[in-house]
């Protein structure tokens, strides 16, 4: 481990960080405003649910690589190539969170809601998606994690990201740029992972105190472990 | 000038289909890094994670290691490996068995956890010993997530082996990464082709493998449930 290396290479490593953060941050989002609408689709209408969950479970399959050579021949060598099937996985992981947190309101909180005048419209945003928001976090976290950590992939077809510093450091046969950038991506997750937990705390303040920390899978049936 | 056109010119020419570089061959290496690592990552993930759920203990450290441990990339752990020891088994062995850890820990940690506490009151009220307990209750229960967690580990250990290819090792990824570098796009779409075929097969395979394992008793629950 040459330790210099670091404060001498700031000028790379910056970049690199900023590509990786986003090609890892932007796909969970758009999963995110994706998968919410499709999540209520499926509670709504039972029957939608089965087929969307075998289809995403089939997209989780594909392995990323195959992925964006496929894409190559339609979106070229771009940050869009590994956005796409990073969004794709985001969704798998995402959609079955959002039904299952949807699903996990209690019947008697619905009724509540009900009696109390409000809309359904007024019930599904104030009542039922805030109740929801822990499982749904617990899903955000695990695509967070993992676009960040597969990111690094995107290099293969020369799109930037912390990838760089592992097929340097392969070619150079130099163990400190591998080394930093295993610490980079693992740094990056965790940050992204505490500030997912901190907004749950923020975004659920009646469950401060409670002792309910939801793991980032979701028990229960169907159950989406990922 | 699509992806389907050319993975298949180049999958119907019959020189992929024989000798040491054919797709049979590559097949059956991938299968085999695969399978190897998978039995490895069950060996070391089930008994732990039957351990942390039996005894409720580290529960809360385990969920929040994992999620963190998804973050290392395989393609850098698996450079780093061949930097420091070279290229040998251990050089995919260890990056595919880290991947395949977390699913199959998290799921079973959950299933176990997760038995009906009466279930377990009523099991040594029958004078089970705790082995008894673990064996013949908790184990059968928690079957269903343990299987669901074989099996995301299955698919994401047959979808990254691929990149195994990076440090010159046997599999379907030289089709990807040997095309890339030689900038044969058909040989890339269809290496890409018969990758995602085998994913989709692995994960049909797992999900008729639940059906065949898990117990009776809970097939007949989760009917009556319905």
């Amino acid at each position: 481990m040459q330790w210099s290396w670091i404060p001498q290479n700031w000028t790379i490593i910056w970049p690199y960080t900023l590509d990786n953060a986003l090609l890892g941050l932007v796909p969970p989002l758009i999963g995110l405003l994706i998968s919410v609408p499709v999540g209520i689709a499926c509670v709504a209408k039972r029957w939608l649910y089965p087929p969307v969950l075998s289809l995403a479970s089939a997209i989780y399959a594909l392995p990323s690589l195959a992925l964006f050579v496929v894409l190559i021949a339609y979106t070229g060598l771009g940050n869009l190539t590994v956005i796409i099937p990073l969004t794709l996985f985001s969704l798998c992981v995402l959609i079955p969170n959002v039904v299952d947190g949807l699903r996990s309101v209690s019947e008697p909180v619905r009724q509540a809601a009900t009696a109390m005048g409000f809309t359904q419209l007024r019930r599904l945003v104030q009542v039922e998606l805030p109740l929801a928001v822990p499982v749904i976090i617990a899903g955000l976290r695990v695509a967070v994690v993992s676009s960040i950590s597969l990111a690094s992939l995107g290099q293969l077809i020369g799109v930037s990201s912390f990838g760089y510093f592992f097929i340097d450091g392969l070619q150079r046969d130099f163990p400190t740029e591998i080394y930093v950038g295993l610490a980079l991506t693992i740094l990056l997750a965790l940050i992204c992972d505490l500030i997912l937990v901190g907004s749950r705390a923020l975004l659920t303040p009646w469950a401060r105190g409670r002792r309910i920390a939801p793991s980032p899978l979701t028990p229960g049936p169907p159950p989406a472990v990922r | 000038m699509s992806f389907l056109t050319f993975a298949w010119d180049w999958l119907k020419s019959p020189q992929q289909w024989h000798g040491p570089d054919g797709i049979p061959t590559r097949v059956l290496q991938h299968l085999g890094y695969s399978g190897l690592s998978l039995l490895i990552a069950m060996l070391v993930a089930v008994p732990l994670g039957l351990l942390i759920g039996h005894y409720g203990r580290g529960g809360f450290v385990a969920v929040n290691v994992t999620n963190i441990w998804r973050a290392i990339p395989t393609l850098g752990l698996l450079i780093l490996v061949v930097v420091l020891l070279g290229l040998g088994v251990l050089a995919w062995l260890i990056p595919l068995v880290v991947l395949a850890i977390p699913p199959i820990l998290l799921n079973t940690y959950e299933g176990v956890v997760g038995v009906d506490p009466e279930l377990k009151d009523a099991a040594r009220g029958m004078g089970m010993t705790q082995w008894q307990v673990l064996w013949k209750v908790e184990v059968p229960v928690a079957v269903p997530l343990i299987m669901l967690g074989l099996r995301t580990s299955a698919i994401f250990v047959v979808a990254t082996a691929t990149i195994a290819a990076e440090i010159g090792v046997g599999g379907l990824g030289r089709y990807i990464i040997d095309g890339l570098a030689a900038n044969s796009y058909g040989e890339v779409a269809g290496g890409a082709a018969v990758i995602v075929v085998l994913a989709l097969l692995v994960q049909l395979l797992f999900t008729g493998l639940r059906r065949l394992v898990v117990p009776a008793g809970l097939r007949l629950q989760a009917r009556s449930s319905r």
